[in-house]
């Protein structure tokens, strides 16, 4: 695909509140990228010049916020709504190999779907959600730059322009960021990943160690910060590459970079 | 009918919301205070016969977005 045909999605609802910069932030690296209001895929209500659909797109992305205003659950209401219409639309999606990114609550979004962490490749979204974005073990809103290891080995899209084992630096602005598995699966869904190449970041210190908090904000269970599924092209995570974009923090630009280079290659 | 929907968290997952407000109660000076847990309660009034409807929808409810499974689970109260 040439670069100026590749057309990203930034799905907006009430209370998201990262989208704009998510979308500036594809567009410098040249690529078309708009916000698009979640009602714009489905309502009837929408004047004809601003319905989409998400074959309209080469890549959709969840940004970060507080969609709607993270009631019941962060991400629940978005993601349910999202089910409620759109499923089956996005699980063909995500099954033709194009790119899905959630960025802090837009992980949270795709972890209440089922879409993470995406172990059957058959059925991209689960029933139900296997794992849960919780509660910060500080109990406190997470606000400032992660030491990030880059441990993914190849599979995920979103990550190929970045060297194993690099370290990048990016801000996390959380609540409620804890990768929590179900307790008696907890060993079992990190070997999982771990050998299905599906994790992307870990939080580490600045030496590059595994280390806790406050190097790992949340308590997350092996340190993970991102995660993609098990086909590469789904990729939550918890900390805002689109904040650490502009000069002098520019390191990420690199997942912007990665994603667009696969789309080029589709 | 309206009944009263409890999220609560599972056995065994951590509640920093919980051991927050227990220690900021321990510190006013309630020293009696053993433990606090953190639960969410949702007042639904639904409009359906009889009560056993009302449970087996309120389950898909949970199912499909009020509970998430991996950490909570819920139980429900009569109200009227």
């Amino acid at each position: 695909m040439d670069i100026d045909e590749i057309k990203v999605a930034v799905v907006r609802i009430e209370g998201t509140n990262c989208e704009e910069e998510t979308v500036k932030a594809f567009k410098e690296c040249g690529v078309f990228a708009e916000c698009v209001h979640l009602k714009q895929f489905y309502s009837d209500m929408i004047r004809d010049n601003e319905q989409r659909s998400f074959n309209d797109y080469n890549c959709i992305v969840f940004p970060g916020g507080f969609s709607a205003g993270d009631y019941i659950r962060a991400g629940a209401i978005f993601s349910a709504r999202l089910k409620s219409v759109l499923k089956k639309d996005l699980e063909d999606f995500i099954k033709n190999g194009y790119p899905v990114l959630g960025i802090c609550n837009g992980f949270q979004v795709l972890v209440e779907l089922g879409a993470l962490p995406g172990f059957d490749e058959d059925k991209p979204i689960s029933d139900k959600p296997m794992m849960a974005l919780t509660i910060n073990n500080s109990s406190k809103f997470e606000c400032r730059p992660c030491f990030l290891k880059h441990e993914n080995k190849g599979k995920c899209i979103f990550t190929w322009k970045l060297g194993k084992k690099e370290v990048v630096m990016f801000p996390v602005a959380h609540a409620e960021g804890k990768v929590t598995f179900p307790m008696e699966k907890e060993q079992e869904y990190v070997e999982t990943l771990r050998s299905n190449d599906q994790i992307v970041f870990r939080y580490v210190d600045r030496d590059g160690n595994y280390s806790g908090y406050p190097w790992n904000p949340n308590g997350s269970i092996y340190n993970i910060a991102g995660i993609c599924n098990v086909l590469g092209n789904v990729m939550g995570m918890m900390p805002h590459p689109e904040r650490a974009f502009w000069y002098p923090y520019t390191q990420g630009r690199v997942i912007f970079e990665s994603v667009i280079e696969y789309m080029k290659r589709l | 009918m309206i009944v009263d929907v409890y999220i609560e968290l599972k056995e065994g997952v951590a509640d920093p919301e919980g051991e927050a407000t227990k220690k900021a109660l321990r510190l006013l000076g309630f020293r009696n205070v053993k433990s606090v847990s953190s639960r969410k309660v949702f007042r639904i009034e639904i409009d359906v016969k009889t009560r056993e409807e009302a449970e087996k929808e309120i389950e898909m409810m949970c199912e499909k977005l009020l509970v998430n499974p991996v950490i909570q689970k819920y139980k429900i109260q009569w109200v009227e």
